[in-house]
């Protein structure tokens, strides 16, 4: 057997209320790709900040013995200086600053607190090179893609001399060709670097690919540690551990609901960039919808999907926007975002937190304001109404909370996602536009919302569903179109749809068109 | 409703009780050491004419700091210009004093126009665009006074502010007070508050929504019925109720109903508490944020009325600082600096404590400058209290002191 890096014993850290941790233990060997896995709120990443010192010792219990050693971290620094160095889902990195600043940051080549800038590029550039990201060190953060930041990360672990690197979803915002570069590279540090990492993902078949052990963990338990150092799990091996029990359909069955009546229709739909204004985000897409339809747009980030369904919803975004918007046979002309909403289009955005939802309210507020105008008279609300029509909701879409004043922001990530979906169906929509419904959603969660959106297309709403999950667009999606570089160039019905097939369309537009830049759009 | 709904609701609205029992130790505080000054019927009313200003300009701020932490500079200038602009139509002009209230008004709502449309519209940081306004709208003051004080207005001008009610009852000393009208006007709007709860309880009883247990329903009526009449009854043993505190709680009535009960209040809480979400939602949050900015102005405007009729002058430097009486008042009472959080009724007692703290420590003859040390360190303290309780430093750090009270008996325990 291996050397044992890291042993963490009976780990117990409770917040007011709620045990976050009960009892955990894990114990990773060295040169070890160790994956943990559970759904949202098992407890990742509370065992995480743990063991990088985030939550000091004494406000937890158990014991962490790092390299034979007892840790007892105060704080970050202490776990960076025995190399354990995590980097977090949200990248931490300054965007006006440049790579090799960003490298060294809190961390700097210094002789008395004078930085010694020539020392501090050239090992940049080492450890860019390390990692494989062909950059000048002098290049802005911000000015290049997300991808790259994820490596530069790294290549900032590595200058930290780490031994222990935690990765908290360090693909979430990736594509696939991009995630697959990161998970290489990880597997590329062990080998030449006997560098050990534990990774925490919510994408299972990364898991499954680079993983020698994986630990699930669920309701913050150990539950299992599973031996995958001969490629044998199999997802739905590791799905059963996470929820508990045998999942057999990751999809609900999805009867044809499609009516003949043509419900929405985009024709020659071009938007420009909101900043850049020369910038082409989204090309001549036209597409329709059909009644009780679930169409899906697949595409990798940059590729203008969100402008593409942000335009639509009432010009949400973008410049010198051209096309037409055709529903129910008549031409709409949205010029804002309340005629969008009364005139029965609803966007459900992708990112929950920042635009979707308000943290700061209770679950009433959050439901009934995109159409405050259904619980008002004159402009005065009617509270109890208000309330009533929010617990219909909270019952409808089953959202975990103790009542319905309770705040958004104490709610778990899939019952906020659930939420932001109830809040978009209470306004009666006809066409759903639903961004990326189930990002950072758990696999429980995940097939309610799922459920939700087949009860929509089963009640003849036409569904638009876009999303940068294969597997999820080819289980609920009755035709999918494939968007890259701000154009529609595919379409395909589901039964005809693969994964290499789409997948295979996109790269065959990239060779075709333009031969790089597809990440370098960002909004 | 149940013991744990309520015990929930206490819980939620706790902030709110807390600064009330604060305000209350403050009165009790004062009450004792200036051994029953505070309270007496004239300081009362003093304590009313003091604040009224303030309070009016903190609830505009209020709304400013809801959209979304921003506030208003200008505001101290903008009562100064408007005193002026009065002050030059009722004095030297000699126009009819409500012509040149209603202009100087109208003069104020043109600013906070002005103030608005750059700050919605043309999206510059309120911050700098109302620090150009305290310095725009000062120079303007000067400019119209040309550095004088203008005085006395005519009566009818002091009419709104530093009148009172009149006593149509004069003669009748009804339980021995002094003015049975003011007396009157209180058990009259104490029984119009009853009627209006109990009323708005039936008729949700009737709709079948939940309603609190009649108990509770009765010991509130109570104790609010009786608060009124007590202030009332206090003010009616000096010279009646003053007008400006019937302007005050219109004020206070309105803007406590519209941030509560009406879709645009409501916008403004979902502005501050997300723009974003806000805007795609379906708000208005470009509107929104300019009326916030023209009430502003309008609110300041009716303080600046207000304020020089009181000192029965327009002075050229009038209203210095107060900008920063009103952002303190909303913070004390519960604002969150980021937007989203806070209510009219927060911003009353946080002005209140500032208000009292000012009076009470002035019957003491304590000096200026311990007054503004003290009320930094309330003001300080205030928001830090929100901040740490928001981070859960608190809880934290009382369970800290619990860990290595019961580590040290243990190992207490283990030596014995």
């Amino acid at each position: 057997m291996a050397k044992i890096l890291l042993e963490m014993r009976s780990i117990t850290k409770e917040f007011p209320g709620v045990k976050a941790l009960d009892n955990v233990n894990i114990t990773v060997e060295e040169g070890e790709i160790h994956a943990i896995v559970g759904e949202n709120g098992a407890g990742k990443s509370t065992l995480m900040n743990v063991l990088s010192g985030v939550y000091p010792y004494g406000s937890y219990s158990g014991d962490i013995y790092f390299d034979g050693q007892e840790c007892r971290h105060q704080g970050i620094k202490d776990s960076e200086r025995m190399g354990i160095v995590i980097i977090h889902q949200e990248l931490a990195l300054v965007p006006y600053l440049s790579i090799g600043e960003n490298m060294f940051l809190g961390n700097e080549q210094q002789r008395r607190g004078i930085i010694d800038w020539n020392q501090t590029y050239k090992k940049a550039e080492e450890y860019l090179r390390m990692v494989g990201l062909d950059e000048n060190v002098h290049t802005l953060i911000k000015d290049i893609s997300v991808a790259k930041q994820q490596l530069v990360e790294i290549a900032k672990a590595l200058a930290k001399n780490v031994r222990l690197l935690i990765l908290d979803e360090p693909t979430s915002s990736l594509n696939e060709q991009d995630s697959q570069n990161v998970l290489d590279l990880i597997l590329r540090l062990r080998e030449e670097r006997g560098i050990t990492s534990i990774i925490i993902s919510h994408k299972l078949h990364e898991i499954a690919y680079c993983a020698d052990r994986i630990t699930v963990l669920r309701d913050g338990r150990t539950i299992e540690t599973l031996d995958n150092r001969s490629q044998e799990v199999s997802e739905e091996r590791i799905i059963r551990g996470m929820v508990g029990r045998e999942m057999t359909d990751r999809y609900p069955k999805r009867s044809n609901t499609i009516q003949d009546e043509i419900a929405f229709e985009v024709k020659n739909w071009t938007v420009y960039h909101e900043l850049y204004t020369e910038r082409k985000v989204v090309d001549n897409v036209s597409f329709k919808v059909r009644k009780g339809e679930v169409v899906g747009i697949y595409g990798l980030i940059g590729s203008g999907r969100s402008e593409l369904a942000m335009s639509i919803f009432g010009r949400a975004y973008g410049t010198n926007i051209s096309g037409m918007l055709i529903k129910d046979g008549k031409i709409l002309e949205l010029d804002s975002i309340p005629q969008a909403i009364y005139n029965g289009l609803s966007y459900v955005t992708e990112d929950r937190k920042e635009s979707g939802i308000l943290l700061g309210s209770n679950i009433i507020h959050n439901i009934t304001l995109p159409r405050m105008d259904f619980v008002s008279r004159k402009g005065k609300i009617d509270k109890d109404l208000e309330r009533k029509v929010a617990e219909k909701y909270r019952e409808m879409l089953k959202i975990k909370a103790p009542s319905v004043e309770h705040y958004a922001g104490n709610l778990s990530g899939g019952n906020q996602q659930k939420l932001l979906l109830g809040k978009w169906i209470y306004s009666k929509p006809d066409v759903l536009l639903l961004d990326e419904p189930t990002r950072g959603v758990d696999v429980g969660a995940k097939f309610e919302i799922y459920e939700i959106i087949h009860d929509l297309a089963t009640q003849g709403k036409a569904i638009i569903m876009i999303s940068s999950e294969l597997t999820e667009i080819l289980g609920m999606c009755d035709r999918i179109y494939v968007m890259n570089e701000g154009k529609i160039i595919d379409e395909v019905p589901r039964s005809e749809a693969t994964q290499e097939g789409i997948m295979n369309s996109i790269i065959q537009a990239n060779k075709g068109g333009v031969e790089y830049g597809l990440e370098n759009y960002t909004v | 409703m149940d013991w744990k709904t309520i015990l929930f609701k206490i819980i939620k609205n706790l902030k709110q009780y807390i600064l009330l029992i604060v305000l209350v130790c403050i009165i009790l505080f004062f009450q004792k050491v200036t051994n029953g000054t505070l309270l007496k019927p004239m300081n009362v009313s003093n304590l009313i004419f003091q604040n009224a200003y303030v309070v009016i300009m903190a609830v505009g701020m209020l709304l400013c700091i809801l959209t979304g932490g921003n506030i208003d500079l200008s505001v101290g200038s903008v009562l100064a210009l408007v005193g002026a602009c009065a002050g030059t139509f009722a004095i030297v002009r000699g126009w009819d004093p409500h012509l040149s209230i209603l202009l100087s008004l109208l003069i104020g709502i043109g600013i906070g126009i002005w103030q608005g449309f750059l700050i919605a519209y043309m999206r510059i940081p309120a911050f700098i665009a109302t620090l150009a306004g305290m310095l725009i709208f000062r120079g303007f003051t000067l400019i119209v006074l040309k550095g004088l004080t203008l005085a006395p207005f005519p009566r009818e001008y002091l009419a709104y502010s530093t009148g009172y009610i009149p006593d149509i009852f004069e003669g009748i000393n009804l339980f021995g007070v002094r003015n049975t009208t003011s007396l009157l006007l209180g058990i009259l709007l104490a029984v119009i508050y009853c009627i209006v709860q109990i009323t708005s309880y039936n008729s949700r009883k009737r709709k079948g929504y939940s309603v609190e247990s009649p108990y509770l329903l009765g010991i509130r009526l109570v104790v609010i019925a009786a608060g009124i009449i007590w202030l009332f009854s206090i003010l009616a043993n000096y010279r009646g109720v003053p007008m400006v505190f019937i302007t005050l709680g219109i004020i206070l009535i309105a803007y406590s109903y519209f941030t509560s009960s009406t879709v645009a209040g409501r916008h403004l809480y979902a502005l501050g508490g997300n723009e974003k979400a806000a805007r795609l939602s379906g708000v208005n949050t470009r509107r929104l944020l300019f009326f916030a900015y023209v009430n502003m102005a309008f609110l300041a405007s009716v303080a600046g009325i207000v304020f020089s009729a009181r000192l029965n002058s327009a002075a050229p430097g009038a209203g210095n600082g107060f900008e920063l009486d009103a952002i303190a008042a909303c913070f004390i009472g519960g604002a969150s600096a980021t937007g989203g959080i806070g209510t009219v009724g927060g911003t009353l007692i946080g002005a209140l404590i500032m208000g009292i703290l000012n009076n009470g420590m002035s019957i003491m003859g304590i000096g200026q400058d311990w007054q503004m040390v003290v009320k930094g360190f309330v003001l300080l303290a205030a928001v830090a209290f929100d901040v740490l309780s928001k981070q859960g430093i608190i809880t934290e750090f009382i369970s800290r002191i619990k860990r290595i009270y019961f580590s040290a008996k243990r190992k207490g325990a283990l030596a014995d």
